[in-house]
């Protein structure tokens, strides 16, 4: 498990209902890509969130397939409808197997 | 490497003819005549963050630059002042102390207290930055070993003190005991060097608002240090930058944390008394 991994999510906490809004988050990650090398000339091994997926109430929204290229402290914005009042649950999950959660309430109206 | 070469001497020409503009103590007409830095002076949206002439870093920045310091979620710097809210917590050394022991909450206990450094440091005999203030209470109270200047823990509990005084003036004693050390300061920023053999006051005070090459000179405040700076594409010290500046003008450097640099912090931190801290920034 990394280190100090905090996600960070921004989501509007009122909507109307039907309207488009932007989710943003952000994870605090080094995403080691497994090709540099340290000092001494061995290959640091890779490290990196590899998947991230978002449900909205227990449904699937969102989900991205992270690769190696990704820089550290991936952000990651993308946009859903908004349908009705309920919880986004965001699920980062990282090589070594653990997974980052967080989840934000969302109030439709 | 022959490529390598032409590249430098184009280079060296532009630089010198930047140079050329630098040498006059007050800069009379040049090709941009007028008050390059009327243009910001007139724009409203700066401000807050002007005080008189003085002008933060943010003015001469980008509108991308800052749209990424306006935003607080957007703003990568704020990912330091997170791991620094950790080690203030995190207990460490002999003594079985964190920060946290003595000092409580620092939203309560550290407001307002990183625009006074630095300052005269009874213990050093001489100034200290935070960073140096955080190291002596790490070393006497926690027991703990000093952090590295520029490591990761020590970016970030900088980063976590100087945010809880964000928005406050900057405000430095220059008397008193801190007197000898800001006038060795002035002389270091007044001091030509390095193969350009120019000297910080050439760029920062007698051209800023002009260009230098691409580059759009600043002020050279300090009120957004710790910053994350784009070039870096990470976080750093007012140290660090200085090392990059002295560098630039193919300057001997000193080490980061060193009296010459502490004692240079505080004569531009006066400089810019009377701004607001904007620590974490974000500079290009």
């Amino acid at each position: 498990m990394a280190e100090n991994v905090k996600p960070r999510i921004r989501v509007p906490n009122n909507a109307k209902r039907g309207e488009v809004i932007e989710i943003k988050t952000l994870v605090s990650h080094p995403m080691e890509s497994g090709q540099r090398k340290n000092a001494q000339g061995q290959t640091i091994p890779r490290k990196i969130i590899n998947r991230m997926s978002v449900t909205y109430n227990g449904k699937p929204v969102f989900e991205a397939k992270l690769e190696p290229a990704i820089s550290a402290n991936p952000y990651i914005s993308f946009f859903i409808k908004a349908t009705e009042s309920g919880e986004l649950a965001f699920a980062w999950t990282d090589d070594d197997g653990s997974v980052y959660k967080a989840t934000q309430q969302i109030t439709v109206s | 490497m022959a490529r390598y070469r032409k590249i430098l001497v184009v280079a060296s020409t532009i630089l010198a003819a930047g140079l050329a503009a630098c040498s006059e103590e007050k800069p009379t007409s040049t090709a941009d005549s007028g008050d390059p830095l009327a243009q910001y002076r007139a724009n409203p949206k700066y401000a807050e963050f002007m005080s008189g002439e003085k002008m933060s870093g943010y003015v001469f920045a980008s509108p991308e630059t800052q749209a990424m310091q306006d935003d607080d979620f957007e703003n990568p710097g704020m990912l330091a002042v997170q791991d620094g809210e950790a080690e203030w917590n995190r207990v460490e050394g002999a003594a079985g102390k964190s920060c946290a022991s003595c000092h409580g909450d620092a939203a309560q206990s550290m407001k307002g207290v990183a625009v006074t450094y630095p300052k005269f440091e009874p213990k050093r005999g001489k100034l200290a930055s935070i960073e140096h203030r955080i190291n002596i209470c790490r070393t006497e109270h926690m027991q703990a070993p000093e952090l590295k200047w520029e490591s990761k823990p020590l970016l970030g509990l900088t980063a976590y003190v100087e945010y809880q005084s964000r928005g406050m003036p900057i405000n430095v004693k220059i008397d008193g005991p801190a007197a000898p050390f800001f006038e060795k300061g002035k002389e270091f920023y007044e001091t030509r060097r390095g193969q350009m053999d120019v000297s910080c006051a050439h760029c920062h005070v007698h051209n800023a608002g002009r260009n230098m090459g691409v580059e759009n000179l600043s002020q050279g405040q300090s009120n957004g240090y710790p910053t994350y700076r784009l070039k870096w594409q990470s976080f750093g010290s007012l140290h660090r930058r200085f090392e990059g500046c002295n560098q630039e003008v193919r300057a001997a450097t000193y080490p980061r944390g060193s009296d010459e640099y502490t004692n240079l912090e505080l004569y531009v931190a006066w400089r810019g008394n009377g701004l607001k801290s904007e620590a974490p920034s974000v500079r290009r």
